[in-house]
């Protein structure tokens, strides 16, 4: 009785937060709704007596994901705005296929695994110890591969956002932005290639 | 009825949150504009999954699961930087994170 209470305000905290992240027409906003999911599914990881997982949802994603996403949400924003709309296409196309989706899983799972009641399963609760000799042990290989990843996954990042040379960006215009022109050849570049 | 509130909530209760969540999820993608609220929704999905997963490991009584979930929550931060450092990118070459922005190479 009181675990139903438990998973219902769970549910209920997952629900209203994801909803608000997708509708949401602030970025700011946005963000910040899915940091109140993700600590919520924290929640539901310590119900499911999954502790240590649960620490590193916190840790990672509202710590480390939230941080980023809030960076770049403040440096992607225009300068002198106040919130930052985000429109968004009509609703049709995103409601179906959620609905679609949804009522896949939703059978298979209704049909496949029982509501209530977790069987004779042993609890797994209070084994994180455990869980470090698998990482260190059976699954050394992947989490040696997962580091690797990681690294490149930060120097692509690096790559990807540096500037080139140190260059400033090109002066924010306005009007110019889209279609970006086309680069002309320097003049006397231009003058050189003639004459030679 | 009874036995059901009796026995409290298990895996079919928790995987249906997290179809529910997934669902929400596949709408943002399809109907956010903005590149960081698109990755928001991913994330939403891929936090789907881990709840999918941590349960299952709960079911069977194993750690299998719960290592599994560590695994795709690192693999998810990875992919959010990268993503987040191209959506500076786009922002930097096109001034503007619309989805449909970089479309110069549609032919």
């Amino acid at each position: 009785m009181l675990s139903w209470l438990a998973f219902l305000v769970v549910a209920a905290v997952l629900l209203t937060g994801a909803i608000k992240a997708v509708t949401s027409a602030d970025l700011v906003h946005t963000v910040l709704w899915l940091a109140f999911v993700l600590v919520g599914t924290a929640v539901a990881y310590v119900v499911l007596q999954a502790d240590f997982l649960a620490a590193v949802q916190v840790l990672l994603y509202t710590g480390g994901v939230i941080t980023l996403m809030l960076f770049a949400v403040m440096l992607t924003r225009r300068r002198g705005e106040a919130g930052v709309p985000s429109p968004s296409r009509g609703p049709w196309r995103g409601l179906s296929a959620g609905l679609a989706v949804l009522l896949l899983v939703a059978t298979a799972v209704i049909r496949t695994v029982p509501l209530a009641g977790w069987g004779s399963a042993k609890p797994v609760g209070g084994r994180s110890a455990e869980l470090g000799a698998r990482f260190l042990g059976e699954l050394a290989l992947p989490f040696e591969v997962l580091s690797l990843l990681l690294l490149a996954a930060m120097i692509g990042a690096i790559v990807l956002a540096r500037r080139e040379g140190g260059r400033r960006p090109a002066p924010l215009r306005r009007q110019a932005a889209l279609p970006i022109p086309e680069p002309a050849p320097a003049p006397d570049e231009a003058a050189h290639g003639r004459s030679k | 009825m009874n036995e059901i509130l009796a026995q409290g909530p298990g895996p079919g209760a928790w995987m249906l949150l997290a179809a529910l969540l997934f669902a929400i999820g596949v709408y943002g993608v399809l109907t956010r504009r903005n590149l960081v609220a698109i990755l928001v929704s991913v994330e939403l999905m891929a936090n789907a999954v881990n709840l999918n997963l941590v349960t299952l490991s709960r079911t069977h009584g194993s750690l299998t699961g719960q290592s599994f979930a560590l695994f795709t929550i690192a693999l998810t931060v990875a992919e959010v930087v990268v993503g987040l450092a191209l959506v500076i990118l786009v922002h930097r070459t096109h001034r503007d994170i619309d989805a449909d922005a970089p479309s110069r190479l549609r032919g």
